[in-house]
């Protein structure tokens, strides 16, 4: 694990092996900066299920629990914004392909809803392949100003 | 901690009192092999209580509706009490609030199933 300090704000870098002891790693290594950042109890849940979600995505989809293969996850956080990035080496995937998991024939299917509700919890998500192969999950949560 | 499920039978309702986390790993497997058993052995009403249920991720809804379809084959329902602000926003979000019977009290649920 890497910490950095910097005009761009506090910058972490986690290279974990692909096991679902990461998902709990990376978890509760987002939430400590998040709770930092002054983040709600409500958002705290949203931030923390979303850096759930991509992570057992990339372990078990991507990586598909492969021991050569590791799952780098980056956290930089400013004032007010949270971002992570979590990258996997597995195979990548077709977005367009996936099935629509709010489509009427689709309500029943056992998965597929992780990044439906990574998209719901947070205000920023990009999802883009990456080279040679892999993919690369970016996703940002701002903080809400007091009012 | 992972989820603890405790069945008690009210009349011929059959209610799962869920405790914990129902997430992927040892949450959802318990959750699914719990209600495959009770479908297996002839239960068809079953009420699921979810009042003490802290967390539930994307692989604990797919049980959930896995649950839903494996005792709906059976001829049997599954229906829901008392659920979280955040388990029921996850349901609306997937809209499976759609799908699913939704209740806050438990002798309304009972009586649904007559």
């Amino acid at each position: 694990m890497a910490d950095q300090e910097g005009s761009e704000g506090r910058k972490v870098d986690l290279l974990l092996d692909s096991t679902l002891d990461s998902v709990d790693v990376a978890e509760e290594a987002v939430l400590r900066d998040a709770q930092d950042l002054g983040f709600d109890e409500d958002d705290l849940h949203k931030i923390g299920m979303s850096v759930r979600e991509c992570m057992v995505n990339a372990v078990v989809h991507g990586n598909r629990y492969n021991a050569r293969k590791k799952v780098h996850v980056m956290i930089q956080r400013t004032a007010d914004r949270l971002a992570v990035v979590i990258q996997d080496e597995g195979e990548g995937f077709d977005m367009a392909a996936l099935p629509d998991p709010l489509a009427n024939e689709n309500l029943l299917r056992h998965s597929g809803r992780g990044l439906l509700l990574i998209q719901a919890f947070m205000d920023e998500f990009q999802i883009r392949p990456r080279e040679p192969k892999g993919t690369e999950v970016k996703m940002v949560k701002i903080l809400a100003k007091a009012s | 901690m992972s989820v603890k499920l405790t069945t008690r039978q009210v009349g011929d309702v059959t209610v799962v009192d869920a405790v914990g986390r129902i997430t992927l790993g040892e949450g959802a497997s318990t959750f699914r092999d719990t209600i495959r058993d009770l479908s297996s052995s002839g239960h068809k009403k079953i009420l699921l209580n979810l009042g003490e249920v802290s967390y539930i991720d994307s692989s604990g809804i797919g049980e959930m509706v896995s649950g839903f379809t494996t005792v709906a084959n059976q001829g049997g329902v599954v229906k829901l009490l008392n659920l979280t602000k955040r388990v029921k926003d996850l349901l609306q979000i997937t809209k499976l609030y759609t799908v699913f019977e939704v209740f806050d009290d438990e002798a309304a649920a009972v009586r649904s199933f007559a």
